[in-house]
């Protein structure tokens, strides 16, 4: 199917850290856009996981954070910064298994340790940046399939 | 049955309390929530679990559960190992995810009769 | 196996309203999870859910990994906001009073196959 991009196009979302009820609304909407857009349909999964991956960080550990897209006919770019502790060791956080989660996190069904693998694991590119005290961002980019 | 009967159809990897495995199984329970298998599992059950947390252990302890088989080829982290080892708590791994370990045990414990 | 099939095998009963089409899909495999990142690693389009969390958050991930089925174990139900969400989704949401194990395995027994990692 050919792709329906013809410029480029640029938006971002709130994330609220501990809203479960809404978890996830973010990538879904963004999910919704690239459907819309005639996206690959498994560019569009790996798209949805990493991106819910992240928003669900932001709302188990952050106080807030911000989901911003930039989709280009070459691919789509994400950005997901929060207002969290920060990550210490990041090389212990991408190892698969390990997790900071306390237990009533793990007891709603998160903090297994797989989400920051499950994001790289998604994307083409995977970047994360943190300061201890002050937050996360996370860069990731999914290419297009070039023909 | 024994969990040594499986070994070979889950393709399992002993890693801790091989002497478990030779336990005769009295029940299979399968859940990743602590507090589930708290409330729910019996004693003597075989646990099928995703978690590798160090709290698994405790947990098992508590219930009396014959032993804990992780799905999905997860690794085991030391911290856990160790102290499953101390507490006398086997701990198998399996590459099978949690529905096919757990489809294949009922199978082969219903054929058994 | 069809979600009729399913809906036999697990003796569940239908929360969210079904009609023959939905009664009729296809359901290619399954995935037994409390933890939604290995619901989200593997590769699970048209795969059925068997799950003993019921919060929205769980109807979500639903989505984003494609799943069009969820059974809750244990007799539970979810509330009645993540029933409305499923709903919008089109997603079907069914209980039985197994537990995973049992429904693993009744499933599995009957041909259903796991999930593949992708």
């Amino acid at each position: 199917m050919p792709i329906n991009i013809d410029k480029e196009i640029e938006g971002s979302f709130q994330i609220i850290g501990g809203n479960f009820v809404n978890a996830g609304e973010a990538s879904t909407q963004l999910k919704l856009l690239l459907t819309k857009l005639g996206v690959d349909e498994d560019i569009i999964r790996r798209t949805a996981i990493a991106t819910f991956e992240a928003e669900m960080n932001v709302i188990i550990y952050a106080a807030a954070g911000r989901m911003h897209y930039h989709i280009t006919p070459r691919g789509i770019s994400i950005k997901v910064d929060d207002m969290g502790p920060g990550i210490e060791d990041i090389e212990l956080a991408m190892q698969e298994g390990y997790s900071t989660a306390p237990d009533w996190v793990r007891e709603m069904g998160w903090g297994a340790g797989m989400g920051l693998p499950n994001m790289k694991k998604n994307s083409d590119i995977f970047k994360i940046d943190s300061v201890v005290g002050e937050g996360t961002t996370i860069e990731m980019v999914i290419n297009f399939p070039q023909q | 049955m024994k969990l040594s009967d499986f070994a070979g159809e889950l393709s399992l990897e002993v890693k801790t309390c091989k002497e478990g495995l030779e336990r005769e199984i009295t029940g299979v329970y399968v859940s990743d929530l602590l507090s589930d298998v708290m409330a729910n599992s019996r004693a003597g059950d075989i646990w099928i679990t995703l978690q590798t947390h160090l709290n698994i252990v405790a947990v098992a302890g508590m219930k009396n559960l014959a032993g804990i088989i992780i799905v999905g080829g997860r690794k085991l982290p030391e911290d856990t190992r160790q102290k499953a080892e101390a507490e006398k708590i086997p701990i198998m791994t399996t590459p099978l995810p949690a529905f096919e370990a757990a489809g294949r045990m009922y199978r082969k414990l219903k054929e058994q009769g | 196996m069809t979600l009729r099939e399913i809906i036999d095998i697990l003796d569940a009963t239908v929360i969210t309203p079904l009609g023959d089409e939905d009664l009729n899909a296809d359901i290619r495999s399954a995935c037994s999870a409390d933890l939604m990142s290995a619901v989200l690693y593997y590769h699970t389009p048209d795969s059925l859910l068997i799950t003993g969390l019921t919060q929205a958050h769980v109807i979500r991930t639903a989505e984003i990994a494609g799943i069009k089925t969820i059974v809750f174990v244990l007799g539970k139900k979810p509330d009645i906001y993540s029933i409305e969400l499923a709903e919008e989704k089109k997603i079907s949401l069914l209980s039985t009073s197994l537990c995973m194990y049992t429904a693993s395995g009744r499933l599995f027994r009957a041909g259903l196959p796991g999930c593949l990692y992708k």
